[in-house]
């Protein structure tokens, strides 16, 4: 709460700086009788450098503070125990510090450990202490900054060029947070991926055939063999989305750019393309009701049809038809791009050597297009093997290593989803399993996302 | 017919053009052209840029059907053939008529194949040493056979300009064409290639009708016999192309010729 006024506070002071800044400016200028050229800058930039100087230190130190702050605080609220008082780090402190601060914001009436009521002052004080700081020092070096960039301002002093300077950094920060996300991602990944190596070996993991991740927590338990064998589920990630799928998008996508750029009326193209892209905006939940509702059961009655009596109403089929259709815009609209690339010349070459306008297609324009339709596929692969819902709605969670397009599969991300819902420990196998998959998915996405850039990369400087 | 002084008259028709007007969309490009084009011949359209004569060589082969909004209205023949009619497979005519483009445009495929591409079409080999002895006689005719017989199997995309371009005449020799439509063929080579195209002009000369489209007015006196004036999408005059170049009839023609505009 404290912090929250601070902010608004350094908010509004920053707006002050601004103000007094462009107060400066304005003044310079009539000073200098409004000649132009006179002062360097126009007052709005005398005013945003000022702002930008006393903002961006104040800003920084109240973030900072949010982030290790807290973690200060229980450690000084730890350390006001006694040695033999103090629990053990871990799960015992975080339950007593949790209840500490129920008792300080009072959302708990009363404390299980008789070790919490004396902590809740110590935690109120150094919690009220560490926000005063926090926030004095956002203000003071606010006041510096301010008044510093205030000092410097001259008819001279070029304010446009320097705020020039600050947006680049603004933009380049703004820029490399999504980078450290993804790093951030990566890494706990890989930390939880470790742990659960730890209890099950790589080997294992990676070409067991045997996928039944519950553990038993009793010894007479029945039924909870914990292999965690996940080549059934990378079969039925690929046997899905990469086959399945691929069957349907492929073709389908293809074949609708190839028709959007070569044959249709430029009236129908206007409206055809939007509506095909508009497929890619599903929600993909949607797409799974579709899956579940009404193509499984169709698949089912076919499979029964076939003569299979014993036919799921979860199967491969349904889902990896419904994810074709859902990736269609991915394939089309990369191959849209490159059949539209290839240059005029080409294709009217091609006519007028008397080719039929399918045979050029077929003979000129799809191979000199081919490389952007394998990246616009491989994105598409990479898409599907990450989709989850459209899976878990209708293609089940039957681990079966099985290439039966009627019976039940699972996959990689619908595992994950599997493994972490409800109540879970993260100490067991079973709960940290789920990190290896996704560290696993993680790398094929990435892997085929890189591959798939390279390859649209080397096509589109083949035609500049 | 005749008194329209524009039509040639010494030789045989090849392909004929009466009252031929080209509208893109609202706009008239080609406006009442009449003209004979002989097999014997080279015949060079001239005229400064936008005066519609790249347009009136593509409605030879029908290439305008590929535009959009393009509509062509006359009578245009190829041996008395219309090729406008609804009978007549535009498939067919362009193996009649092929046609060599301002820019270069050899498809990514390899040499060997790209001059095989018309003969596979239209199914002309039976074999796989037919095609090699078309493929070879192409490039022979278009004289690229030194230069490529030991890469045929490289990207026709690799060549230089100039070969590239000399690969494409071949590609539209190979299905043995009766005419050969070139619009600006040299106008993206540099002199040397320029030269080269040419000497291959004045080579095919006699065994296909030759029309070339060409803004460079030497060009024309060197590679042509015949040469029609076109200007604001009327043919202007059209005459041998030493009549053209030393005794022009129309001031248009011979304002034109002497550098006044253009």
């Amino acid at each position: 709460m404290r912090l929250l006024i601070a902010f608004a506070l350094v908010l509004g002071l920053a707006g002050l700086a601004y103000l007094a800044g462009r107060a400066r400016g304005n003044r310079m200028v009539t000073v200098a009788g409004g000649r132009m050229g006179a002062v360097h800058s126009r007052p709005v930039y005398h005013g945003a450098y000022v702002a930008v100087l006393a903002l961006a230190p104040a800003l920084l130190v109240l973030a900072g503070w949010g982030i290790v702050g807290e973690g200060l605080i229980e450690g000084q609220v730890l350390g006001s125990l006694s040695a033999a008082e103090r629990p053990a780090p871990g799960n015992d402190s975080e339950a007593l510090l949790n209840e500490v601060r129920g008792l300080v914001n009072g959302d708990l009436p009363q404390a299980f450990n008789p070790l919490a009521p004396r902590l809740a002052p110590v935690y109120a004080a150094a919690r009220s202490n560490g926000d005063l700081l926090a926030s004095a020092l956002a203000v003071a070096l606010l006041a510096m900054g301010g008044l510093w960039g205030w000092s410097r301002l001259r008819p001279d002093f070029r304010a446009r060029n320097r705020v020039e300077t600050q947006v680049r950094a603004l933009l380049l920060v703004s820029s490399v947070v999504a980078i450290l996300t993804t790093f951030g991602i990566v890494l706990s990944l890989i930390f939880e991926s470790i742990r659960f190596f730890q209890l099950v070996s790589p080997v294992e993991f990676l070409t067991g055939l045997q996928w039944s991740p519950q553990t038993a927590i009793r010894a007479d338990q029945v039924g909870s063999t914990g292999a965690f064998g996940a080549v059934p589920l990378f079969w039925g990630t690929i046997f899905i989305g990469a086959i399945i799928a691929m069957a349907v998008a492929i073709p389908l996508g293809l074949m609708s750019a190839i028709y959007l750029t070569q044959y249709a009326d430029p009236r129908v193209r206007k409206w055809l393309k939007p509506i095909l892209e508009l497929l890619a905006g599903v929600p993909t939940v949607v797409y799974g009701f579709f899956a579940a509702l009404t193509i499984a059961p169709l698949v089912r009655s076919f499979a029964v049809a076939l003569g299979m009596t014993n036919a799921s109403s979860d199967s491969a089929l349904a889902a990896g038809l419904v994810m074709g259709v859902m990736i269609i815009p991915f394939v089309s609209s990369m191959a849209d791009d490159s059949l539209a690339a290839v240059p005029r010349a080409m294709r009217d070459g091609s006519l007028a050597m008397g080719a039929t306008p399918s045979e050029t297609v077929k003979k000129v324009l799809v191979p000199a297009a081919l490389p952007g339709i394998m990246g616009g596929v491989l994105l598409a692969v990479s898409r599907a093997i990450g989709e989850t819902m459209i899976v878990v709605m209708a293609a089940g969670l039957a681990a079966n290593l099985t290439a039966n397009p009627f019976s039940s599969v699972t996959t990689v991300t619908t595992q994950i989803v599997a493994l972490l819902t409800g109540d879970q420990e993260f100490d067991s196998a079973k709960t940290l399993s789920a990190f290896a998959l996704g560290l696993v998915l993680f790398v094929m996405t990435l892997v085929l996302n890189i591959y798939a850039l390279a390859v649209v990369k080397r096509y589109r400087e083949a035609y500049e | 017919m005749n008194q329209n002084p524009a039509i040639g008259h010494n030789t045989v028709p090849k392909m004929t053009a009466r009252d031929v007007n080209v509208f893109y969309g609202q706009k008239q490009a080609i406006k009442n052209v009449s003209i004979d084009v002989s097999a014997e011949h080279v015949t060079a359209f001239i005229g400064p840029s936008g005066c519609g004569k790249s347009t009136f060589l593509r409605c030879l082969n029908r290439m305008n059907d590929t535009v959009d909004g393009a509509r062509v209205e006359g009578r245009i023949e190829l041996d008395g053939q219309d090729v406008y009619a609804s009978g007549m497979d535009v498939v067919q005519l362009r193996a009649r008529v092929g046609m060599v483009f301002q820019k270069p445009n050899p498809f990514p495929k390899s040499i060997y194949e790209n001059v095989a591409y018309g003969p596979r079409l239209h199914g002309l080999a039976r074999s796989k040493t037919d095609m090699d002895e078309i493929v070879e006689s192409a490039l022979k005719r278009a004289g690229l056979w030194d230069e490529a017989k030991d890469r045929l199997n490289e990207s026709g995309t690799a060549m230089s300009g100039g070969q590239q371009q000399r690969l494409c005449i071949a590609r539209a020799i190979a299905v043995d064409p009766e005419v050969i439509l070139m619009d600006e063929p040299c106008s993206a080579l540099d002199p040397i290639a320029t030269a080269r195209i040419e000497e291959l002009i004045d080579e095919l000369r006699g065994r296909y009708a030759i029309v070339i489209v060409t803004h460079n007015m030497q060009q024309a006196a060197r590679v042509s016999q015949k040469t029609a004036f076109f200007h604001l999408g009327t043919l202007v005059e059209y005459d041998d192309t030493s009549a053209i170049f030393t005794n022009p009839k129309a001031t248009r023609t011979k304002d034109y010729i002497t550098g006044r505009y253009g």
